[in-house]
């Protein structure tokens, strides 16, 4: 908290009133808000007043609380606790609010704030000697890839050396602010990286390809391909056969209306047209539908042609997508180990192994997490080549995962890891 | 790493036309009829199926968050509230949506509001974000005058936007402060329950999301939830606008896909550390409330929600702010306490009153003027502060500390040392080594 105080009165002014241009937009402002609402209005409005004369005097106030209907109290509560708004003049010329949180402190902001304090005045807040200047130290003003920064009035001015800051600060000085032009003063496109951008090199278009969503290949190879033992191979298709991407919930006209539900659908169906058809008449939504939306919602979205007929189309992909992906992955599924007798374990309990990581790692013969803790960095490198994720397996710790899952299972990882796996 | 295809925000250098003509000619509100037609449960499962985390630094699902919204409308307006009060030191990744891709969050709000059956959504943008709110007003007013949200639009679902800001004061990044503000008061959290959902904004159901949350959802429509699914890992989906700050060679903001590591992606984006990657010191990855992680444990870790956790931080805003081994780490983190004691809104009295005490005893640590056993007892107080506070401010006050004791510890006894043993040989005052 700071604690902030109107200024003196022998600086406060007898009144305040809005130019015609400003009173106009107030009214507008005032309108947008709910009727009995206009309080909400009252850091746009001061924040207007303060655009107009630079500085909250006691008169701006007492005006904006006339004007909403507030007690003096609560605007006065409201223009004490935001830190953006000046409770005494600032200068003429420019009020320079020199960014000073971390991110700009760690790149000089605190050679920037030694130049106000030696070319404005020793303290903020304060007016240099003609009243042309002041300046303050803000916290972080939202443009910390760009710092060090400064805000004078509206604008930013972001990446600064000191010299470059001594040169604004003398332009602002003698009154020739608006030459220094805002934004970044060195050679960068706003926040892109300095020299040219790394990203977004392509002309962006409208055209949206069809996404198609990857099926799981490794897990839907493994049975056939990889002559792995009995229970894996069982097992693999199980977790395989779950589309990821088009859940039932992407796709609710698929998804089994609840028991409750489907009972009342063709009631449902009924109601909805008969309201849809009320709503249309009077130009509202359809709000009587909103009840137990699953079962009322679901048919309706049938009956939009183009909206079904997408969401059958991307189902299909779904559905044939494994069986087209299945040959072309089977190559890769040759076993590098030798999977061990006995029943497989779960592997998706390895924190950075999903169900298609698990497939494929059933297809190259790992099965166990007794295997897993005893890899050798060789083994790692095997594995890292296979899978095509290079580093996964040292920068998850699957090897001490493995190894605490392979002593004691959920309870062992739970102990050495203090949280449960997954 | 991420193809320029996949990329949702492809004006993000305003290197184009932000204005609604070049909007379209990107992509924006194609479809929008199509989606909305479908109704709000298909917009809130296809966000559901996409795994969208709320990108405000909490990382809550943001398609749940909508359902909490009431299924029966009980005559009550309902809200939609959008975070613009984008104030995180080293966030600076929703001032590039509204500055350069404002339709996206204008038709995300369109859909949103779909989808949680609302007529009204207030902008809520930061009061220090003066041009970034002009451009913002400008869409907005570009998109009543082509019908495309307000009374009668082309779309068949009313909506009203209301662009508001604020004036500087951080706790207003906090739901319930936000809607305290927005309603023309101080900015103080209120207490939950009631939560936003059931009484928002004039005591009405309203939802708040960031900006980024609201100006995906368009793309994700478009292109379908598995797309966003399938980038990233599970839990951890999508792409993701990160702030990279600090000591990197080429600080920048860019859209990546979750789940890379941090080496990769600063090699990538920024041009590696300023020194190279042995000078790394420390890195604060997800804005200041987060703490901060040692240079080689925060090397291979993956940038991502889980990721980042296991690493001992937290995602938060995906700011990432980098610190040198020339850095004055102590100094950097009393920099935070500074901060947040600025930015209590004085409500909580641990906060109040433990923030400005931190600061103090952070500022003798600079300097190295205290005694070892104080570092147990300001660890004690932050441990005293967090969790003891209606919002998150004295937790996010406590936790940069946390952080720099938990890591940093030999820093600040060596600091110590060094303090005692000038002022001892000096001779000045031999028997007192600190106070």
């Amino acid at each position: 908290m700071v604690a902030r105080r109107l200024a003196d009165e022998s600086v406060q002014p007898a009144k305040f009133a809005f130019s015609a241009e400003n009173a106009k937009w107030a009214e507008w402002k005032i309108g947008l808000y709910p009727a009995g609402r206009q309080q909400s209005a009252v850091i746009p409005l001061l924040m207007r007043a303060q655009d107009q004369d630079g500085w909250v005097s006691r008169a701006t106030i007492e005006t904006v609380a006339d004007m909403l209907g507030m007690a003096y109290i609560r605007v006065l509560e409201v223009a004490t606790f935001y830190t953006q708004f000046q409770l005494q003049p600032v200068g003429r010329n420019a009020h320079i609010q020199v960014c000073g949180t971390t991110p700009c402190m760690l790149r000089g902001a605190g050679e920037l704030i030694e130049i106000c304090k030696n070319k404005i005045h020793h303290d903020p807040h304060h007016l240099n000697a003609d009243g042309t200047m002041s300046w303050e130290e803000v916290e972080c003003a939202g443009a910390c890839v760009n710092a060090p920064m400064v805000t004078i009035y509206h604008d930013t001015y972001e990446d600064l050396t000191p010299a470059r800051f001594e040169e604004i600060v003398d332009a602002f000085a003698a009154g020739k602010g608006a030459t220094i032009k805002p934004g970044p003063q060195i050679d960068r496109l706003h926040s892109a990286a300095e020299g040219g951008r790394t990203t977004l090199l392509e002309k962006p278009t409208a055209k949206r390809e069809k996404f198609i969503p990857p099926a799981p290949p490794a897990d839907a190879a493994a049975p056939a391909a990889a002559p792995a033992p009995a229970p894996a191979a069982a097992q693999a298709p199980t977790t395989a056969a779950k589309p990821k991407d088009v859940s039932e919930e992407s796709a609710p006209a698929l998804k089994g209306t609840p028991a409750a539900a489907k009972v009342s659908e063709a009631k449902a169906e009924g109601e909805r047209k008969a309201t849809n058809a009320s709503a249309k008449a009077n130009g509202k939504p359809n709000d009587a539908m909103r009840e137990g939306a699953v079962g009322a919602e679901s048919p309706a979205v049938q009956d939009t042609g183009k909206a079904s007929g997408e969401k059958k189309s991307r189902t299909i992909i779904a559905s044939n997508a494994p069986a087209a992906k299945a040959e072309s992955a089977a190559p890769a599924a040759t076993p590098l180990f030798a999977a061990p007798a006995g029943a497989a374990d779960d592997l998706k309990l390895i924190s950075g192994v999903g169900p298609v990581l698990e497939g494929k790692l059933k297809a190259l013969g790992v099965t166990q997490w007794s295997q897993v803790a005893a890899f050798t960095e060789a083994d790692i490198a095997k594995l890292d080549d296979a899978l095509g994720f290079k580093g996964r397996v040292t920068r998850d710790e699957w090897v001490k995962q493995a190894a605490a899952l392979a002593k004691g299972g959920e309870a062992e990882y739970v102990r050495v890891f203090g949280k449960k796996p997954r | 790493m991420l193809a320029d295809k996949d990329r949702i925000f492809t004006n993000l250098y305003g290197q184009h036309d932000w204005t609604l003509a070049g909007a379209r000619e990107r992509g924006a509100w194609v479809g929008t009829k199509e989606f909305i037609d479908s109704g709000r449960d298909w917009i809130t499962n296809e966000v559901k199926a996409s795994g969208l985390r709320g990108r405000g630094g909490a990382g809550f699902p943001t398609a749940l968050k909508w359902t909490f919204m009431p299924k029966v409308n009980d005559g009550r307006p309902h809200y939609l509230l959008v975070n613009a009060d984008e104030s995180e030191p080293g966030t600076c990744k929703d001032r590039e949506i509204l500055r350069h891709d404002p339709h996206h969050l204008v038709e995300g709000c369109l859909l949103a509001a779909r989808a949680m059956d609302a007529h009204t959504a207030f902008i809520y943008v930061r009061g220090e974000f003066i041009r970034e709110r002009q451009h913002l007003e400008r869409a907005v007013e570009e998109a009543y005058e082509a019908r495309l949200i307000g009374k009668d639009n082309i779309h068949g679902w009313d909506l009203d936007i209301i662009v508001h800001h604020g004036a500087g004061a951080y706790i207003c990044g906090e739901e319930t402060a936000l809607m305290e503000s927005l309603e023309g008061k101080k900015g103080q959290p209120r207490l939950k329950p009631p939560f936003p959902a059931g009484m928002g904004v004039y005591g009405n159901p309203t939802t708040v999301n960031n900006v980024e949350s609201i100006a995906v959802v368009p793309e994700i429509l478009r292109r379908s939830g598995a797309w966003f699914a399938s980038i990233g890992r599970a839990n951890n989906t999508g792409t993701k606008l990160m702030c990279v700050s600090g000591h990197v060679n080429k600080p920048a903001t860019f859209e990546e896909a979750m789940g890379e590591s941090f080496k990769d992606i600063i090699e990538k984006h920024c041009g590696g550390i300023r020194g190279g990657w042995d000078n790394l010191l420390a890195v604060i990855p997800g804005g200041a409330s987060v703490p901060c992680v040692p240079g080689e444990k925060i090397q291979n870790a993956i940038v991502d929600f889980d990721g980042l956790r296991e690493a001992g931080s937290s995602m938060g805003t995906a700011a990432i702010i980098v610190m040198d081994k020339q850095t004055d780490i102590i100094k950097a983190i009393w920099r935070l306490s500074a901060f947040y004691k600025h930015e209590s809104c004085g409500q909580c009295t641990p906060c109040r009153e433990g923030t400005g005490w931190m600061m103090r005893v952070m500022e003798r640590m600079v300097e190295g003027r205290a005694q070892k056993r104080e570092i147990d007892m300001l660890f004690e107080v932050t441990k005293q502060i967090e969790g003891h506070t209606i919002c998150a401010l004295g937790d996010a006050a406590a936790w940069p500390i946390q952080g720099l004791i938990r890591n940093f510890r030999h820093v600040i006894e060596a600091r110590i040392d060094q303090y005692t043993y000038s002022s001892t040989s000096d001779g000045a005052v031999p028997s007192i080594a600190a106070e």
